[in-house]
């Protein structure tokens, strides 16, 4: 068995591939707060709660419902989306123009209302959601197996990301997009319906996490507390990526996964503080993040 | 007599408790060109933004082509048929200078080919895959004009398009301006610089106060050149 640092091979590909893993949740979910944030300027703290949502309403459409996980991979982001263009017609549009500090608290009251009904409902333990037939049993991937599901997620978010970058940064609607981002009034004033964007991007955002719900499923336990355990992380994330970096936040994602299974191997302990470490580092040096463009 | 376009009559317009515009009366004939005159701080560009509906809060009347736009969101207003260039030009930096010429969306039909427009203005097409903020103020100026040319609106505020920019370009402009009104754009200009404006308008209001204090044709122009002096200092 080859080593690497004293550490066999295996083990350190491992942990690796369980860190890109982690690191594609994180860029789906940084994903959709950048690009919430650069068109709403919200920081939306309900983000960690709408990706637990995704993973219940999986779960409670195959157990209360039958639907398999495709059909919720594809209905679930789109009821969330449903939910959340809701949300900003109904209690988020009455904000802007006011201070950021509103939304925030705003979605962080949500946070907490939809977490305690979960609580309330399903206890905290962990209920089980089974990997579809399809994506049982592990990948032989030459130099390594893997488990077939965790390749599954990795595509799926790296899919998922690069599709969003194309649209937002090379298409006309993404054009639309970026120019909204730094002056909404004047896009309007061109004859775009801005609000109506701004409401179908934060569709959008939430959507994206609740397909990352979805996917987190069969991955982990589907638990009330798992979008607050995962949420802490992603918001560094989106802190060392710069705030409403699209390619930033899908990057740093993917990276500091990576780095934290590296962590992993060498001194487990700090595999869950490096992330902020390095959160304090960036800030330190490069305050607006590694993506981020100065205001 | 040509059909009147824009009829603005008592309107006022504030931004937060700031009571800006106090009452205005205005009307453009279809095919104008009007200047809009006056110092600093007079009220001329609030004038456009109320037109354009970014304003906080307005009052009165403003019927575009006959149709009451007072209470309509900017999007509905623009869809109207007009084009506005704000003051700061309003590039986007995070777009190209193709993307943002290319940016707002027809709103008529009859708005000028992506061809017409470089050759009108050749140093657009040079630039076309340039970050937008890294266009010279001319070049930004000038696709800022471009960009509303192509969405096919028919009415175009322009604010202060000539300022800060060397003679030469502001000879073009004066020229583009020309060639607009030929191909019947009505445009209502906003200007600081009134030898840019004297050759180019049919109409001159001069704007004092938040008021219209005194309007004008291009015939009567000399006859005013006192009253010019008194509030503008030309």
């Amino acid at each position: 068995m080859t080593d690497i640092f004293g550490i066999p091979l295996q083990a350190f590909l491992g942990q690796l591939a369980l860190g890109l893993v982690n690191g594609s949740f994180y860029a789906v979910l940084s994903l959709g707060l950048a690009v919430i944030f650069g068109l709403l300027n919200l920081i939306n703290f309900a983000h960690g709660a709408i990706y637990m949502l995704g993973a219940f309403l999986a779960w409670m459409g195959l157990t209360w419902l039958g639907v398999n996980y495709w059909w919720s991979l594809l209905l679930v982001p789109l009821v969330t989306a449903g939910a959340g263009m809701i949300l900003e017609r109904s209690l988020l549009r009455r904000l802007y123009g006011l201070d950021p500090l509103y939304g925030l608290l705003l979605t962080f009251g949500l946070a907490l209302i939809i977490e305690g009904l979960f609580r309330q409902m399903f206890g905290v333990s962990g209920q089980p959601y089974p990997v579809p037939d399809a994506l049982r049993g592990a990948t032989n991937l030459g130099f390594m197996l893997l488990p077939t599901y965790r390749l599954w997620v990795v595509a799926a978010s790296l899919v998922v990301c690069a599709s969003t970058w194309f649209v937002i940064e090379r298409t006309s609607l993404g054009a639309l997009l970026r120019a909204a981002t730094e002056n909404p009034k004047l896009v309007q004033a061109f004859g775009v319906n801005v609000p109506l964007m701004i409401m179908l991007t934060f569709g959008f955002g939430v959507g994206l996490a609740g397909f990352a719900g979805v996917l987190a499923a069969p991955a982990t336990q589907v638990s009330p507390l798992m979008g607050s355990h995962l949420i802490i992380t992603v918001f560094a994330v989106v802190v060392i990526g710069g705030m409403g970096s699209i390619l930033g936040s899908v990057l740093t994602g993917l990276g500091l996964g990576l780095v934290e299974g590296l962590a992993k191997v060498f001194y487990a302990p700090a595999s869950s503080t490096v992330v902020f470490v390095i959160m304090a580092l960036v800030l330190i040096v490069r305050p607006a993040g590694l993506f981020g463009r100065d205001k | 007599m040509t059909a009147e376009l824009l009829s603005l009559t008592d309107v006022h317009a504030y931004y937060g408790e700031s009571h800006i515009l106090h009452g205005v009366d205005l009307s453009v004939k279809k095919g104008e060109v009007v200047a809009l005159l006056g110092r600093n701080g007079s009220g001329r560009t609030t004038l456009l933004k109320s037109i354009m509906g970014l304003v906080d809060k307005r009052k009165g009347s403003i019927r575009i082509g006959g149709q009451e736009s007072a209470s309509l969101p900017p999007h509905r207003i623009a869809r109207m048929g007009i084009g506005y260039c704000p003051e700061e030009r309003g590039i986007f930096s995070g777009l190209s200078c193709e993307e943002n010429l290319m940016l707002p969306p027809m709103i008529k039909e009859g708005g000028l080919s992506v061809a017409e427009l470089y050759e009108i203005f050749p140093n657009i097409k040079e630039r076309r895959a340039s970050p937008g903020t890294r266009l010279s103020g001319g070049e930004q100026q000038m696709l800022a004009l471009a960009r509303i040319m192509r969405s096919g609106a028919h009415l175009l505020l322009l604010d202060e398009i000539s300022e800060g920019l060397a003679p030469v370009i502001v000879q073009a402009l004066g020229r583009t301006i020309r060639l607009l009104r030929e191909k019947g754009y009505t445009i209502l200009m906003v200007e600081q610089n009134f030898r840019f404006a004297a050759p180019l308008a049919d109409q001159f209001h001069i704007v004092e106060h938040g008021r219209i204090v005194s309007s004008f044709a291009a015939a009567e122009l000399s006859s005013h050149m006192g009253l010019l002096h008194e509030y503008l200092g030309v």
